[in-house]
């Protein structure tokens, strides 16, 4: 087919994904009234941020009155072992708030404190009780007011349209991208003055997992070779509660809501075993026995938080250790009790999702028995490489937010950090799209030779007379994934992960799926392969590289956190040859009065509220 | 364990047919992971909607043995292990591949429905609701759009009324706005004249359906029904309850049609 047959759509601001982030970046487009286009792999309001559970982190200060966004801040530089990006974090702090308020404005409904207000609810990591929630669904409160309040701003949604990749004009700067329709596959030509990429993380990778089958690393394989930069991509978040059992739901995420509203994780000897790990540098405000433990529970504001509520590495190491030494439960996770800890109807009330997915899925009611749990792999706090302030990459014209994009969350994300991300960074990248659009004149021009190439490559899976099956070698690279790139990693299993994955590229190039594109999942399987592997490789090059234990990444040859590895992010780039280049680079001085505020005791943040 | 055969329609907008599948099964399966064992061993291009696989998305419905569920929450081992497992696409939407239909006009009903518009703010920025106040609309607002409800109400299913009635999904979507404690708008006449309200004659079928246990004939369709009673029925008494804020009547819902 020729190109000027092809269906063409033409947008100043073209936002891929439509979760959290990209709604909110679409918004923020069309109401400066841009034309603003928005695509997703799925209906509109299926995005992950649906599932999120938990709740928003922003300092309101609405049960806790000490709580602002300077100890928010701290605590996310904390969390993330002080490699985030400074003024990732301080923005987010400084806006989440904001974000949030806005949500209830555009017609959310927040659980409420006794005075009427946004209540927040503790959560690993968070100094006071932070997350704005609705019970245990608050993903889908948030992008159902996103999605009914974007449906009246002149945004044009494009559903079930996946994007394949960009293009970029003759001088590097982007043009657009081609896209296909599930439903029919047809190829689609895009052409835009900026894109944003909202596409979410890449953890189907791995086979146990908390994530969909849209989270293949799209954003993140079709920046890169674009020619932009990823970031932090060693730090790959897993959850420490995941379902266990049966084994057809393992990976299904637990909300750590469970552990903020009172559960606590046990062992096979009923030890509450969170109290042999605590790290330094949280033991000055953790608890260090059960009854002061219970003592917060029950709401004395002097006692210390449970152990249980440490950051999530912490957890998810503990457990495996647990488990490893041979105190698991019986299908290899532990023990998370609330049922002895609340009364049934507290349980009901505050967690109802998580009743009715333990009773209709494991048989169990967990007002009566603990559930098993586990860790999955959850978050990336890795990804595209951006701009603090403008969310630009390096590739002009080319934008990123949400999870898909790095720097915010450091070595490790706090619980509640992501949906807040989403708001902050979502609007953030729809302004700097629209400040960069508003720069040129016209759609710049596309690179038809290189549509051309495109649509062939993505139609030769469907014409091969005979070849591989793609979900054999998705599944094989959840296996390579899950066995050399997990919760603990050494050099060995490392590069016997990178040699896997050589032979599984080479494989990837003869896919063969059945001949019809109209609605084919096996088809898009095929297409979103070498996303997926580009993300794979990117996170085992990166763990390679990164010679100490930080955050998330944990390895056995080198253990403990190295002083000078503070100094560096791993950067992952295109480098000669079409490889995919891993180096460190050396992070730049932190503002004086951000260190300050990091650096500063609870107390004298706290002082600031009074006045 | 156990080897089962599942029979899934297989087809598109020109017709089809339904085909039989083996499947090995493993400890707590459900529906949907049977389908995907179908996609990866025998039928790579077997369309079907998932994402979250633990019921909070709603992309998965379709007719499981006649019923309209969730594929993603329905446990292989509920039917007798001699049961032949039948699969269906919803059939109140037209059929796009498999198990996918198009669901498009529910996304055109949503944006007929006028736009929330929230009161002032209290004078130090914050709104103030309180929990039991809200706790009406937090129960619409469950809803996770899995249109099982729009499947089975027979309005849209048997008369294929899409002309005059939004269905019970977008009843209750109206209601969480009507309800909402800071919304000022009014969708009483437009409730009634253009999304339909009078159609539905509280069969309550879709209450049943609802996978998350909305009770949306009795807490949601039946009020916004006596609210346009209320308006249209005795104009004098709406007025004085908008000046006194008082004086709630049961009203009859027969009336309204
Ligand atoms: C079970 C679960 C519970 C969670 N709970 C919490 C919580 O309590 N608090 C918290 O802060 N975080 C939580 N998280 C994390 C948080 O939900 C996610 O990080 C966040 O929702 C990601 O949002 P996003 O906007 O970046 O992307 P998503 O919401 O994932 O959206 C990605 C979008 O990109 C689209 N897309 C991807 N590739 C393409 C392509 N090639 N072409 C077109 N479109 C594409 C998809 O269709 C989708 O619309 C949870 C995550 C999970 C899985
Ligand atoms: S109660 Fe009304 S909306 Fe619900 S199924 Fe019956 S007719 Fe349809
Ligand atoms: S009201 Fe219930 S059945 Fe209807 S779409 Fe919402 S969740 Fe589904
Ligand atoms: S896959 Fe989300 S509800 Fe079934």
């Amino acid at each position: 087919m020729s190109v000027s047959e092809l269906q063409t759509i033409e947008h100043d601001v073209l936002v891929v994904g439509a979760g959290g982030a990209g709604i909110r970046a679409a918004i923020e487009a069309a109401s400066q009234g841009l034309s603003t286009g928005l695509l997703s792999k799925s209906l509109l309001g299926k995005a992950h941020t649906v599932m999120a559970e938990g709740g928003v982190a922003a300092a309101l200060g609405n049960v806790d009155s000490r709580d602002n966004w300077k100890i928010h801040f701290r605590d996310t530089m904390r969390g993330g072992k002080f490699l985030n990006q400074w003024r990732m974090a301080q923005l987010h702090a400084q806006q989440a708030p904001d974000r949030v308020r806005e949500l209830e404005e555009w017609g959310a409904v927040f659980d409420r404190t006794e005075d009427g207000l946004i209540n927040q609810r503790n959560f690993g990591g968070h100094r006071y009780p932070r997350l704005a929630h609705v019970g245990d669904r608050t993903g889908l409160e948030i992008i159902r007011t996103l999605q009914d309040f974007c449906i009246h701003k002149g945004i044009d949604t494009h559903m079930e349209c996946t994007a394949l990749d960009l293009l970029l004009d003759s001088d590097g700067k982007v043009a657009g991208l081609l896209a296909y329709w599930r439903e029919t596959g047809r190829f689609v030509l895009f052409r835009a003055k900026a894109v944003v990429f909202s596409t979410g993380g890449g953890g189907k990778a791995w086979r146990v997992t908390s994530n969909s089958w849209e989270y293949t690393g799209d954003g993140l394989g079709m920046a890169y070779r674009a020619g932009a930069e990823m970031i932090d991509m060693e730090f790959t978040q897993f959850h420490p509660t995941g379902m266990v059992w049966p084994p057809s739901v393992r990976g299904i995420l637990v909300t750590e809501g469970v552990r903020g509203d009172g559960g606590i994780l046990l062992n096979n000897k009923n030890e509450r075993f969170m109290f042999d790990y605590i790290p330094e540098r949280f033991a000055p405000e953790t608890a260090d026995t059960e009854e002061e433990a219970q003592r917060w529970l029950g709401g004395d504001r002097d006692a210390r938080r449970p152990p249980e509520l440490l950051t999530r590495d912490v957890v998810a190491r503990a457990i495996t250790r647990e488990v490893k030494e041979g105190r698991g439960s019986p299908n290899g996770g532990v023990f998370l009790d609330i049922a002895s800890r609340r009364p049934a109807d507290f349980i009901r009330r505050k967690l109802p999702s998580m009743y009715h997915q333990f009773k209709e899925l494991a048989e169990i009611d967990i007002t009566e028995e603990p559930m098993e749990v586990g860790p999955t792999l959850h978050y990336f706090m890795g990804g595209i490489r951006v701009d603090d302030d403008s969310q630009q990459t390096c590739v002009p014209g080319l934008f990123a937010s949400g999870e898909c994009a790095g720097g915010m969350h450091g070595a490790n994300r706090l619980g509640g950090n992501s949906l807040s991300d989403l708001l902050v960074f979502g609007k953030l990248s729809g302004d700097g799209a629209i400040e960069y659009a508003n720069t040129l004149d016209s759609l710049p021009d596309v690179d038809e030779d290189r549509v051309q190439e495109l649509m062939r490559a993505a139609t030769a899976p469907l014409n091969r007379e005979e070849g591989t099956n793609p979900y054999l070698i998705q599944e094989k690279l959840q296996q390579i994934m899950q066995s050399c790139v997990g919760i603990v990693r050494n050099a060995e299993d490392l590069q016997k992960g990178l040699d896997e994955l050589e032979e599984l590229k080479e494989e990837t190039k003869t896919v063969k799926v059945h001949a019809s594109a109209q609605y084919n999942p096996g088809w898009n399987v095929a297409l979103d392969l070498p996303n997926l592997i580009i993300t794979a490789e990117a996170v085992t090059r990166a763990a390679l590289v990164r010679e100490e234990s930080r955050g998330a990444h944990t390895r056995t040859d080198f253990e403990g956190e190295r002083d000078e590895w503070l100094q560096y992010n791993v950067i992952l780039s295109p480098g000669e040859g079409g490889r995919l280049e891993a180096r460190k680079e050396e992070r730049k001085d932190p503002p004086e009065d951000l260190e300050a505020i990091a650096n500063a005791t609870l107390e004298e943040l706290e002082a600031e509220n009074d006045g | 364990m156990a080897e089962r055969t599942f029979r899934v329609w297989r087809g598109d907008a020109e017709g089809g047919e339904f085909k039989d599948y083996a499947v090995e099964l493993d400890r707590g399966m459900v529906v949907l992971d049977a389908l995907h064992l179908i996609q990866a061993q025998h039928a790579g291009d077997l369309a079907v909607r998932w994402n979250c696989k633990a019921g909070k998305c709603g992309s998965c419905s379709m007719e499981i043995n006649g019923r309209p569920r969730l594929s993603c929450m329905t446990r292989i081992n509920e039917f007798g292990s001699d049961e032949l497992i039948t699969v269906r696409p919803i059939k109140t939407f037209p059929v796009l591949k498999d198990l996918v239909t198009d669901v498009s006009w529910n996304y055109d009903q949503n944006k007929r429905i006028k736009p929330f518009k929230p009161k002032k703010k209290d004078a130090d920025g914050n709104y103030r609701m309180m929990q039991r106040d809200v706790e009406r609309v937090q129960e619409f607002r469950k809803c996770i759009e899995c249109y099982l409800c729009q499947n089975v109400c027979h309005v849209l299913r048997d008369q294929d009324r899409k002309d005059a009635f939004v269905g019970p999904r977008f009843m209750i979507r109206v209601a969480s706005l009507e309800m909402h404690p800071l919304d000022v708008e009014d969708r009483v006449p437009e409730t009634r004249d253009e999304l339909g309200s009078g159609m539905c004659n509280i069969t309550r079928c879709c209450t049943d359906v609802c996978p998350e246990h909305i009770q949306i004939t009795d807490n949601g369709i039946i009020p916004m029904k006596e609210r346009v009673v209320d308006r249209y029925y005795d104009p004098l008494l709406w007025l004085l309850r908008k000046i006194t804020g008082s004086g709630k009547k049961k009203a009859s819902i027969d009336s309204e049609s």
